[in-house]
């Protein structure tokens, strides 16, 4: 994974010579970030004490309520709305320290797409993927040509002529994303991109911004409230609830750890299975990551130690590209045995989980 | 009617189109700036001054709540110093123009206010600077709206324009109130009023149609 993520991190040419050596560099950083609106009894706030950090080239989710102001939060990347307190950084720039004119550059170096799309209904598709190229002052020509290779990578090379109000809403979130990544942003902020959409566009949007993300290594900062936009495409994931960051980490790892918020919200607690407790059985959940998931670990135990397992839940998902796995299910045998094969998963760095006897 | 009359109305309507389309494009020049400071000044706006909203708020409702014939009697020494005159067709568009631009303010307000804050949103994201966002996705956003909302006024206008000929304008209220009303001749009145429903008419066909062709590129 972290293999994986590295090489992807060195391939990419132009967008990578910025990244500092260590290899691990933050594109967007945030620091104490705070937000209150109003002020003494009516005031609400929105963000406590938030502290982020997005490296280069990931897909950083960020999963919460609707009201956990996760919408504040990202907003805060490119000054939306500005913090009450805090810091925020944007590749290495103290985006709060920015004159306007500055400011207006850095925004130009992060797309933004939204769950409405925001698209301008008066402009045609073309007009709309153009317009962010005009505000940067390109020569017409090249804008041209610009509208007309991001039409192509986002499959709608034919609408070019229509209006917004002529197209499905897939379609309007491809020319969103066409419209975000025509300045050429190295970082893309997803306002709940998908949300709108139906489960079969909001895979083919989020297949596109996997892909985007992968070729021009563009980093992806997205905030979401559908567990299916992780799964399929984040690498790290914060969790929001009331303003504060509960849980941050690598999608992947907070899933498959037990305890965590996300792999509650993956795994949720089932009813207690009583017809299914077997006498002398011992409960065992394991969670199967990566290389773990592709081996055949309950007929292992059963022929190396002579037990019986069976299985209660069982699933196996990919999260991003990593395959992950959980199996819920009951050992039967001679004590020793049983002892003998909740070692083995040990010694093979699997960690059993024994909710119950 | 005789020749005589009719050249009369001939006249009339020519200084009716006279007085109205001048002081529409002076009522334009002034209403949509003054529209889109009312927007923008506004909480929440792209350049927040809440003052100066409250100011020019405050201005646009005493415009609008003075009746036209006292605004035109209070406002005779602006007509004298811009137009050296207050009678005739000339000085009659100084009132016009002064009733009108708070009652476009208004119109151009609520026909900004109905775009989706989400494309201003959009727009501020992508660096745009607030003229690129109020020039380039505020106004033609809302520009269906304000084509109606212009026709609008030019109609409000013309209504004036007949109230102001009265007091010596000259137009089509001019020659209803003295030939028609005073002389008691009702073919004169009934011509007056046959022009000025063809006018009101025509600008309505016209707002409408441009308005629709706006609308029907984007929907």
């Amino acid at each position: 994974m972290e293999l994986h993520r590295d090489s992807r991190m060195y391939g990419r040419g132009e967008q990578a010579v910025t990244c500092c050596s260590a290899g691990r560099c933050a594109v967007i950083e945030l620091r104490g970030v705070s937000k209150v609106y109003g002020r003494g009894e009516q005031s609400v706030t929105a963000l406590r004490n938030v502290s982020l950090r997005v490296e280069y080239g990931e897909v950083f989710g960020m999963l919460g309520q609707s009201g956990a102001g996760k919408s504040t939060l990202i907003r805060c990347v490119n000054l939306l709305e500005r913090p009450s307190c805090g810091e925020v950084r944007v590749d290495g720039k103290d985006m709060l320290a920015l004159t306007p004119a500055e400011l207006r550059e850095a925004r130009q170096g992060i797309g933004m797409i939204f769950q409405h799309f925001n698209l301008f209904a008066s402009r045609t598709v073309a007009g709309n993927v153009a317009w962010p190229l005009e505000v940067a002052g390109w020569p017409r020509e090249r804008i041209r040509e610009r509208v007309e290779e991001l039409l192509a990578l986002v499959g709608l090379s034919d609408k070019a002529r229509a209006y917004p109000a002529q197209l499905s809403g897939g379609q309007k979130q491809r020319v969103g994303i066409a419209r975000a990544l025509a300045p050429r942003p190295r970082i893309l902020l997803s306002d709940e991109a998908t949300s709108a959409l139906d489960p079969e566009t909001t895979r083919s949007v989020l297949g596109l911004l996997r892909d985007i993300n992968q070729k021009l290594g563009l980093t992806i900062l997205l905030i979401t409230h559908q567990m299916e936009v992780v799964k399929s495409i984040c690498d790290s994931v914060a969790v929001l609830e009331q303003g504060r960051v509960v849980e941050q980490g690598k999608a992947v790892d907070l899933i498959a750890r037990s305890g965590t918020r996300l792999h509650e919200l993956c795994y949720p607690p089932s009813a207690p299975a009583d017809g299914s407790a077997l006498p002398g059985g011992r409960r065992v959940e394991l969670s199967l990551v990566g290389e773990h998931s592709t081996r055949p670990i309950l007929t292992t135990l059963a022929r190396r130690f002579g037990v019986d397992a069976w299985l209660l839940e069982g699933s196996m998902e990919r999260v991003g590209e990593t395959r992950v796995g959980r199996l819920l299910f009951e050992l039967t045998g001679p004590p020793e045995a049983v002892d003998g094969a909740l070692g083995f998963l040990r010694e093979q760095g699997l960690t059993p989980e024994v909710p119950r006897v | 009617m005789s020749s005589e009359l009719l050249r009369a109305l001939w006249v009339a309507t020519g200084e009716t189109l006279y007085m109205t389309s001048v002081a529409a494009v002076l009522v334009l020049l002034a209403g949509l700036p003054l529209g889109v400071l009312l927007v923008v000044t506004d909480r929440g706006g792209l350049w927040e001054r809440p003052a100066v909203n409250r100011v020019l708020g405050t201005l646009v409702n005493v415009g609008r709540s003075v009746p036209f014939i006292i605004l035109m009697v209070a406002i005779v020494p602006l007509t004298r110093l811009l137009v050296g005159t207050t009678i005739g067709t000339t000085a009659a568009i100084v009132p016009l123009v002064v009733a009108a631009i708070p009652f476009m303010g208004r119109v151009v307000e609520q026909g900004l206010r109905e775009v989706d804050s989400g494309l201003v949103e959009a727009a501020v994201a992508m660096g745009a600077t607030r003229r690129r966002v109020i020039l380039g996705v505020l106004i033609p956003e809302a520009l269906p709206s304000l084509v109606r909302g212009t026709a609008l006024m030019v109609i409000s206008l013309l209504g004036y324009s007949a109230m102001a000929g009265a007091v010596g304008g000259g137009g089509l209220g001019d020659l209803a109130v003295k030939y028609g009303y005073m002389r008691f001749r009702t073919d004169v009145m009934l011509g007056c009023l046959v022009v000025l429903l063809v006018l009101v008419q025509l600008v309505q066909w016209l707002g409408d149609g441009l308005a629709s062709r706006f609308e029907r590129a984007s929907s």
